[in-house]
């Protein structure tokens, strides 16, 4: 019998997003995710000063702004012909790196983690440690007022097959503490730099704004090695964990097998090198970044702008009116494929075009000690791993990038805005592939476009009907109790999506199952 | 023999109710009454908080995570009772849904309702929608029109949420609004920033939690945070002072143009300093960009990195080319 579940909202995201699910003998056989916030950052940009984009594109996402920062810069860097000195390139990537430690950590432990570990263990909790000892007495304080909302925010949730574990879980709350002050030492590392985090304000066209001191160095350089410690002996060992834990969810959530990456982190002056290279991932056999091939398209998406257009080209016009249109998120394609963006693909990339030898060990290692194949990288489990190694060597590359600046050298170039011009800038984003491409006229902004990474992942179906590539994880997911579809939730928290998000459960002639509870 | 926690501390002379209290309530200053009434209401009822995101970024929800002293652990385990936010609850969907409609159907005037975004109001209110009703989408509008008139009082986080920010910048096609205007009777506060500095939000919340209401300024900021501009402040003000401009970002020298906003921006992270004081926007070499002010990011159509002219320019006494000339006058006998 076939059924729709409804989680509306999804929370432990970022952003508004909607998922009907249609399932039927226990596995997702339909899937809808639907954007549900809409700000029109692209329309208030025309006419501005186009240096503003920097600071106005951050506003996109207050968990990876750097990320606009860095799009923007290098989109104004081409548009006004001006090129960062080797101090502006590694401060940027400095910039850049901090925001990946600090956003990958928050990810797997604050936001995913609660899929899988059972936080109610820490009420049997006999320990010495006063830190968790402080815990036990809060969350059983709050069991014992018998109030509805007790220990909140992290329960009610779903029940399901949570770690069954002791020990496991209570070292996953310990850590699950320890990261938050992690994760807040990664933006103090980038503040050193950045001035401040969210919304650092250094990243400029040129380079950036903060100089080069030695005290800066050393204090970018003491916070990275803490952090790198907590990578190597707390985060990667807890991944593995909870690998070992679910071995099921290297199956489940492989989604379309495509895969795009930009690439990221510049090893040279524009248009060289890149720490993590650029490159598609498309039937099975890795080919060549053409960034001409990226069009959008818009049939179930809630604009009555034109399909299949190039973001250079592109256009935003809300139609709330529109037949068959169930998102605010348009349908970006790649060589008019599905494709999948994020930490698997920039790792999967560099791992099969072997440009990066580290990311190609950590990938083949980690696999072998799985005894898994390549296309277990296709799962839940294969993205977290990603991520996870990915900090590592975005971490271990930042120590190196940190010694190579020249105190008293320039960081910024200074530059002129041209009266006609035209730019792009690609990076990637903690959570993928991202660009920006801007029309200057009149020393002014015409035209502004943004293709941010979960508009790739959570895109919904497209103008031949297919489904974006979250929607083709969740197919196939299995959904043991309709009413606690915990399942759906890890298929859904592996993309790291930023928008939040609703799931629904209905039967064929679409009738609402009674209430169920979300994750 | 074994103690209990409440035995083992009263032989150590403290009573065990000032014991829980978090650290910020076991400084001096408080009377030992006020400290063990409060001890004991925090323990059986610490502060519902409900935090709902309109048109935000979560940027704010980020800096918050941010908190050094009290670290954000604490804040959630021993001052309020984070009841929903998005980014870090367990529950979703009905679940969490069934905190929002309980919080106002049985718990009103007893929570405190945290706004971060602007909302999207009018025809354009289906721009951002969480949760269904009768298979109908449940605006944002709606949610904060509800929570917000059964709410105790309502803090307005971050500079969408105080004054439209971002989403309402010239030309809001979303016909977003400030929390403020949905809500003209509420209890309100205004903590802008973008995003807002960890400790205003933080330290609003314990103003409120043991004294009541903050000083607020005409746009409702708390004054003990929004009370002087930035330039009166800044670093870089006696170069201002003697007339020298910075030629670049990053350059030593005043930033005024570059587009600094400093001279009409109220906030004290010029001496605060962001992320535990590493760092601050106008220090890294940045002119600022203006993000606690009602004009955030327009400023009258000049933006963020155009050189305000003069007349634009509030709360500097011009007189000279660039910096105030003065005469000092030597009295001879």
């Amino acid at each position: 019998m076939s059924r729709t579940i409804s989680i509306d909202p999804v929370t432990r995201i970022e952003g508004h997003l909607k998922i009907e699910l249609e399932v039927d003998n226990g596995k997702v056989v339909d899937a809808r995710c639907q954007g549900e916030m809409f700000r029109g950052i692209e329309k208030l940009l025309y006419g501005r000063n186009p240096v503003d984009a920097n600071q106005i594109t951050q506003r996109i996402c207050g968990v990876c702004p750097a990320s606009h920062a860095q799009a923007s810069s290098l989109t104004l860097d081409r548009a006004l012909g001006v090129e960062p000195p080797e101090n502006g390139r590694l401060i940027r990537n400095l910039i850049l790196g901090a925001n990946y430690l600090q956003s990958h950590i928050l990810h797997f432990y604050h936001l995913a983690a609660l899929d899988f570990v059972d936080i109610t263990t820490i009420l049997s909790y006999t320990g010495a440690d006063a830190g968790l000892q402080k815990v036990r007495q809060w969350a059983q304080a709050e069991v014992d007022s018998g109030k509805p909302t007790a220990v909140a925010p992290f329960l009610p949730r779903y029940e399901g097959d949570y770690i069954k574990d002791t020990e496991l879980n209570i070292a996953a709350v310990a850590h699950y503490l320890k990261a938050l002050e992690i994760r807040r030492k990664a933006h103090e590392m980038l503040c050193i730099f950045g001035g401040r985090m969210p919304h650092a304000v250094t990243i400029l066209p040129g380079g950036t704004a903060e100089n080069v001191t030695v005290d800066k160095i050393l204090a970018y350089a003491s916070r990275l090695e803490e952090i790198q410690d907590f990578i190597d002996n707390v985060y990667i060992p807890d991944v593995v964990a909870v690998a070992k834990a679910y071995p099921a969810y290297f199956e489940i959530g492989k989604g379309c097998g495509n895969l795009l990456a930009y690439g990221v982190f510049e090893e040279e002056a524009s248009g060289g090198k890149k720490l993590l290279a650029p490159g598609a991932y498309i039937d099975g056999k890795v080919v060549p970044f053409e960034v001409s091939k990226v069009s959008e398209h818009v049939r179930y998406s809630k604009y009555s702008s034109a399909s299949k257009l190039h973001p250079s080209r592109g256009e935003t016009e809300p139609d709330l009116a529109k037949t068959d249109a169930y998102s605010w998120l348009k349908a970006p394609r790649y060589d008019n494929k599905v494709v999948e963006v994020g930490p698997l693909a920039r790792m999967a990339v560099a791992h099969l075009t072997a440009t990066n030898e580290k990311a190609s060990r950590l990938v083949t290692d980690t696999l072998a000690a799985f005894n898994a194949p390549v296309s277990a990288l296709f799962s839940v489990l294969g993205r977290h791993a990603a991520r996870a190694l990915e900090a590592k060597v975005v971490a271990e590359r930042c120590a190196e990038w940190v010694m190579q600046l020249k105190p008293g050298e320039p960081t910024h170039t200074k530059y002129q805005i041209p009266k006609e011009s035209e730019g792009f800038g690609l990076t990637e984003a903690p959570r993928g592939a991202l660009g920006h491409w801007i029309t200057i006229k009149n020393k002014r902004i015409n035209n502004y476009q943004c293709v941010v990474p979960t508009t790739w992942n959570a895109s919904p179906r497209d103008d031949k009907n297919r489904l974006g590539p979250m929607e083709q994880a969740l197919v196939g997911t299995p959904i043991a109790d309709a009413a606690n579809p915990i399942e759906a939730g890890r298929v859904v928290r592996s993309f790291d999506p930023c928008i939040a998000c609703a799931v629904h459960v209905v039967t064929p002639d679409r009738e609402l199952v009674s209430k169920f509870r979300v994750l | 023999m074994s103690l209990s926690r409440r035995e083992f501390l009263e032989l150590l002379g403290c009573t065990a109710s000032v014991a829980m209290l978090p650290g910020f309530l076991r400084a001096g200053g408080i009377p030992e009454p006020i400290k063990i009434a409060l001890a004991e209401q925090m323990k059986t009822d610490p502060l519902p908080v409900i935090w709902l995101q309109g048109q935000s970024c979560a940027g704010c929800s980020v800096s918050t995570l941010n908190s050094v002293h009290p670290d954000i652990a604490e804040v959630i385990t021993e001052t309020i009772s984070l009841q929903f936010h998005p980014n870090v609850m367990g529950a979703a969907g009905d679940f969490a849904l069934d905190v929002l409609n309980r919080a106002i159907n049985e718990q009103k005037g007893q929570f405190v309702l945290v706004v971060e975004g602007s909302i999207p109001t009018g025809d354009g209110s289906a721009y951002c929608q969480m949760g269904e009703h009768d298979h109908k989408p449940i605006t944002a509008e709606q949610w904060v029109l509800q929570l917000g008139n059964a709410a105790k009082a309502v803090l307005a986080v971050g500079t969408c949420a105080a004054f439209g920010g971002i989403p309402a910048a010239r030309p809001n096609v979303t016909n977003a609004k400030p929390v403020s205007e949905l809500l003209p009777e509420a209890t309100l506060i205004n903590i802008p920033g973008c995003p807002s500095h960890p400790d205003w939000v933080i330290g609003t919340v314990a103003h409120v939690i043991l004294y009541g209401l903050p000083e607020l300024d005409e746009h409702k900021r708390p004054k003990m945070f929004f009370g002087k501009v930035v330039h009166e402040q800044c670093e870089r003000r006696a170069d201002f002072e003697n007339g020298i401009p910075a030629e670049d970002f990053g350059g030593q020298g005043c930033l005024y143009d570059l587009g600094c906003k400093g001279p009409e921006t109220h906030c004290d992270v010029c001496i605060r300093g962001w992320n535990n004081k590493v760092n601050w926007c106008i220090r890294s070499g940045s002119p600022c960009i203006g993000c606690t002010e009602p004009d955030f990011p327009d400023f009258g159509g000049y933006g963020l990195y155009t050189k305000l002219p003069r007349e634009a320019a509030r709360g500097i006494e011009w007189s000279g080319p660039y910096a105030p000339q003065r005469t000092i006058k030597v009295e001879t006998t």
